[in-house]
């Protein structure tokens, strides 16, 4: 099976890439663009690590193909904010100390920005729904939830993240 | 390496027309593949044994309707569009319930109906559910359309009564059950992700102290996902009372689900197990259904 090419949206740029159409879109992510902050856990879509937008939607990219990709816009951690203007959801994850080895924090401030997007003022119940599809081995959660708590109150109150 | 990447076709016809018309050509030739939380699975475990994949991620399997006496899920839709939809949770709420059980919220934006049902995992998630509304499929080809019983669509494990050139274009959920008193549970090794040991959903109504109509779907207890048509006999027309549920009726129910199940002992858990907690469910959801008879 030959190379096609495929064209899709990453982070607000067009970007046409050259894969066989099974290709993951994970592997895509990381190997065609260098996007390399999406990480690769389980592989089978149970760790949420490699979790991206695409139109808007969480998934797990490494259950995605290619071709199944090609017309949408995808948001990975590099789209989420600037190295000079984090996301609030990323400011509250460094005051809270919601990361420890950070294999499963672009994946868990994926989850959590999608959640902030379908609901603003999640309880603590909707917090653990929301990111019962990531798993994290270092922090046991708790902290990761109050970041997320975190960032529900700081983009309510408009605070520039 | 990723097993097959290069070996690997993957079309995407784009309409269900096309993908119809592909699999009426060359029938068994390609396999559909919808949300991929199966498929790319196999394929990042190197264990895919197909090679030629299409994708039926198209927009006209994709639709919820709802007329008079029906709700009509398109096969295509993901598990999120099923969970919030309004209709299904008024009227179907152990499907949504179940949907919200299945995987975690990325899969379950991914995961559609139609692929739970075609993958026909005995374990699956949404069946007992179906069994239990007594819901109908509509299986589509290039060849035209046929209306079945979601009932007669397992036929053994893995196997399913799709013809090579089908797929199932909508699941059809009666709206009669409004009025059933009802009952969900699944048991895992934790709420989120986990796949069942066992699920279960049944519907029931209750008239002057005894069941007058009862449905019971359960997973993981035999190689298909099952409706329960030998309990639901020996249930037919008893009395609903704790007294009647402990001293009688449980002991013939756990006869008859022993006399249709065939637990398997495997990585989630034991045929022993599998039986005895079975068994402990209908005793659940018979006094659940006794107490709201009251």
């Amino acid at each position: 099976m030959s190379m096609r090419e495929f064209s899709l949206r990453v982070n607000g740029v067009e970007r046409i890439v050259s894969a066989p159409p099974m290709a993951r879109l994970l592997d895509v992510l990381r190997q065609e663009l260098g996007l390399t902050g999406t990480k690769e856990g389980c592989g089978e879509g149970e760790c949420g690590s490699c979790s991206v937008l695409i139109n808007g939607e969480l998934v797990n990219s490494c259950l995605v193909p290619i071709a199944q990709a090609a017309g949408t816009s995808i948001t990975t951690i590099e789209g989420v904010g600037a190295h000079t203007k984090l996301h609030p959801v990323q400011q509250a994850f460094l005051q809270c100390g919601g990361a420890q080895c950070g294999i499963c924090t672009p994946g868990m401030i994926l989850a959590a920005v999608h959640l902030l997007e379908k609901c603003p003022n999640p309880t603590r119940e909707q917090i653990e729904e929301g990111l019962n599809g990531n798993l994290c081995r270092c922090t046991g959660y708790m902290r990761i939830f109050a970041a997320v708590e975190k960032a529900a109150t700081t983009i309510e109150a408009g605070v520039p993240g | 390496m990723r097993s097959c990447s290069a070996e690997c076709e993957l079309l995407t016809p784009g309409s269900l027309e096309a993908v119809l018309c592909l699999l009426h050509d060359e029938p068994g030739l390609w396999t559909p593949i919808a949300g991929g939380t199966e498929i790319m699975v196999l394929y990042g475990a190197g264990k895919l044994t197909e090679r030629k994949f299409v994708s039926i991620a198209v927009p006209e399997l994709r639709e919820i309707t709802e007329d008079g006496g029906w709700i009509s899920v398109g096969g295509g839709c993901s598990f999120t569009q099923i969970r919030r939809h309004v209709g299904i949770q008024k009227h179907f709420p152990m499907l949504a319930q179940c949907a919200s059980w299945l995987g975690g919220i990325a899969n379950q934006n991914r995961g559609t109906i139609g692929g739970n049902l075609a993958n026909a995992s005995p374990a699956a998630d949404s069946p007992p559910a179906l069994f239990a509304y007594g819901a109908e499929l509509e299986l589509i080809s290039a060849r035209g359309k046929r209306r079945i019983p979601y009932e007669e669509f397992h036929l053994g494990y893995k196997k399913t009564a799709l013809a090579l050139d089908e797929l199932i274009g909508t699941v059809l959920l009666p709206k009669r059950f409004d009025d059933s008193l009802r009952y969900v549970r699944k048991v895992g090794t934790r709420n989120a992700q986990a796949i069942s040991k066992i699920c279960m959903a049944a519907t029931a109504t209750v008239k002057h102290g005894h069941v007058e109509e009862i449905r019971i779907g359960m997973g993981s207890v035999a190689p298909t996902p099952l409706r329960l048509a030998a309990t639901e006999r020996a249930l037919m027309g008893t009395e609903l009372t704790d007294a009647a549920i402990l001293n009688v009726v449980i002991w013939e129910a756990r006869r008859a689900l022993a006399s249709e199940t065939a637990p398997i002992d495997d990585i989630r858990s034991t045929a022993a197990y599998r039986t005895l907690v079975a068994g402990n469910l209908l005793e659940e959801m018979l006094r659940t259904f006794a107490g709201a008879a009251r």
